[in-house]
């Protein structure tokens, strides 16, 4: 039988800076790629992303951060879905992350990094071959 | 009781939501901790928020959670958005008008999304309400997807329906007040910062009149949801409280306890037939392949495979 479950993703644009283009692009490539996409919006907390994450059950959470401020954001996401018991919520993210800055991130548990050149058919291809395989057990 | 249903009980957030999402997947296991929650179940008010796609349901959604929260009161929210038909995703957006709630302990709001089912809810959203409710949540707001006007399930589901319209409507008011209309228990005129509010209350009223003397009173709130603070919200509490008060007296009640126990039963029992009748379609490719041939009519195959069904 196929497995009935549906994979979910959370999607959400942490910090103070301006505009969410680049996630609404994600978020909507995501659902044309068959996921449901839960869109929290602009200026979302840490506190906030792991609270809707939980709420919403989803598998992953994808952060778009163009600030700069990524080695500051992506702990503490990872450190509120902790707190909070969801420490297997994946966290990925897009922006701009200067190389010497992919592995500590990595380190911190943060499971894709997709620089802005990246088509959203990678991530719908990272989706695929990391979060499916979790959902079949 | 399993540690599943004693932690849902205990408000656990997490694993509530994990029920729910079991629940939104059609997992065999989680209807056996519904079993086990439903006995604490029927204690939650359940309110139910429709209406016109962007008419603002989720801003006022946003803002009755507020008010609610004042009164100390817990509140459970479940946002329905519609799935593509084209690529089985979605994106659940409803949630973006309540995020500052979202630290919030006493708040819990869940996205669902319908995967294809009609009537304005996903077949999961009466399950996901139940744990809700079990979690203890004072009140259950149920937000539907933008409606047509056959998107009417909601009705089954909640204590008080409030519909959402905006003002200029005009032929759109028109073409949703057969079904709309009629479901109505609380009637909202949102974005009355925008000219043409007051006509459209007229509109409604005489809309409203035309159901004759013995109809049900509906109570039409004026609101502008985005301003601060927020306009006619409390008279619309006040009208949410004046529709509850008038179906709470002990026969009424009843009636309405019963109706929804026989729209949760009927769906239930209506889930189990499909898909047992769909397993049996399965089994039966012969069937199949003599109505494609014209060698059988699909009618005297469906009594066929109906047969196998009700047999135990
Ligand atoms: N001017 C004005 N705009 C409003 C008011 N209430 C909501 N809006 C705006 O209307 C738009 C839609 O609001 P939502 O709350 O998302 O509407 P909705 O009915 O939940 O939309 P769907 O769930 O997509 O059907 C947003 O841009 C709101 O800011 C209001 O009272 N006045
Ligand atoms: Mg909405």
């Amino acid at each position: 039988m196929s497995n009935p479950r549906k994979i979910r993703i959370l999607v959400a644009k942490p910090g103070l800076d301006g505009h969410d283009r680049g996630a609404k692009v994600v978020a909507r490539a995501l659902s044309d790629a068959g996921y449901e996409v839960v869109y929290t919006g602009l200026h979302q907390t840490p506190e906030m992303i792991a609270a809707a994450a939980v709420q919403e059950s989803v598998d992953a959470v994808g952060l778009s951060i163009m600030s700069g401020a990524h080695m500051t954001l992506f702990p503490a996401v990872i450190d509120a879905l902790k707190a909070r018991g969801a420490g297997d919520v994946l966290v990925f993210g897009g922006g701009i992350v200067p190389d010497d800055d992919l592995a500590p991130l990595r380190a911190i548990g943060v499971a894709a990094i997709f620089k802005p050149g990246a088509t959203t058919q990678e991530i719908v291809d990272w989706v695929e071959a990391t979060i499916r395989p979790k959902l079949a057990s | 009781m399993s540690t599943r249903a004693a932690r849902i009980l205990a408000g656990d957030q997490r694993t509530g939501a994990r029920l729910m999402r079991d629940l939104d997947d059609g997992l065999p296991e989680a209807i056996e901790v519904q079993k086990a929650l439903f006995p604490s179940t029927g204690r939650a008010f359940v309110l139910g928020v429709t209406g016109n796609p962007g008419a603002g349901k989720s801003t006022v959604v946003d803002v009755l959670i507020e008010r609610y929260r004042r009164q100390g009161k817990r509140v459970g929210v479940v946002a329905v958005d519609p799935t593509s038909p084209f690529s089985g995703g979605a994106i659940l957006g409803d949630r973006i008008r309540m995020q500052r709630h979202a630290t919030d302990d006493g708040v819990f709001i869940r996205s669902l999304a319908t995967r294809g089912h009609l009537g304005g809810l996903s077949r999961s959203t009466g399950d996901v309400a139940l744990v809700l409710d079990a979690m203890g949540y004072d009140i259950v707001i149920i937000e539907t997807v933008g409606v047509g006007q056959d998107e009417i399930e909601v009705v089954g589901q909640a204590d008080t329906t409030v519909v959402v319209t905006v003002p200029g409507l005009g032929d759109e008011i028109q073409a949703i007040k057969a079904g709309i209309l009629e479901i109505a228990d609380v009637l909202v005129v949102n974005k009355s910062d925008r000219e043409g509010a007051d006509n459209s209350v007229r509109h409604l009223i005489t809309m409203l009149e035309l159901r004759g003397h013995d109809a049900t009173p509906v109570e039409i709130v004026k609101t502008v949801a985005t301003s601060h603070p927020a306009q006619g919200i409390d008279d619309l509490i006040l009208a949410i409280e004046r529709h509850h008060a008038r179906g709470s007296s002990a026969s009424d009640a009843a009636a309405r306890k019963k109706k929804r126990a026989r729209a949760q039963l009927g769906d239930v029992l209506h889930d189990r037939l499909r898909r047992a009748a769909d397993a049996a379609l399965a089994a039966h490719p012969d069937l199949v392949e003599q109505v494609a041939s014209r060698q059988l009519d699909p009618y005297s195959a469906a009594d066929t495979i109906a047969r196998t069904l009700l047999k135990p």
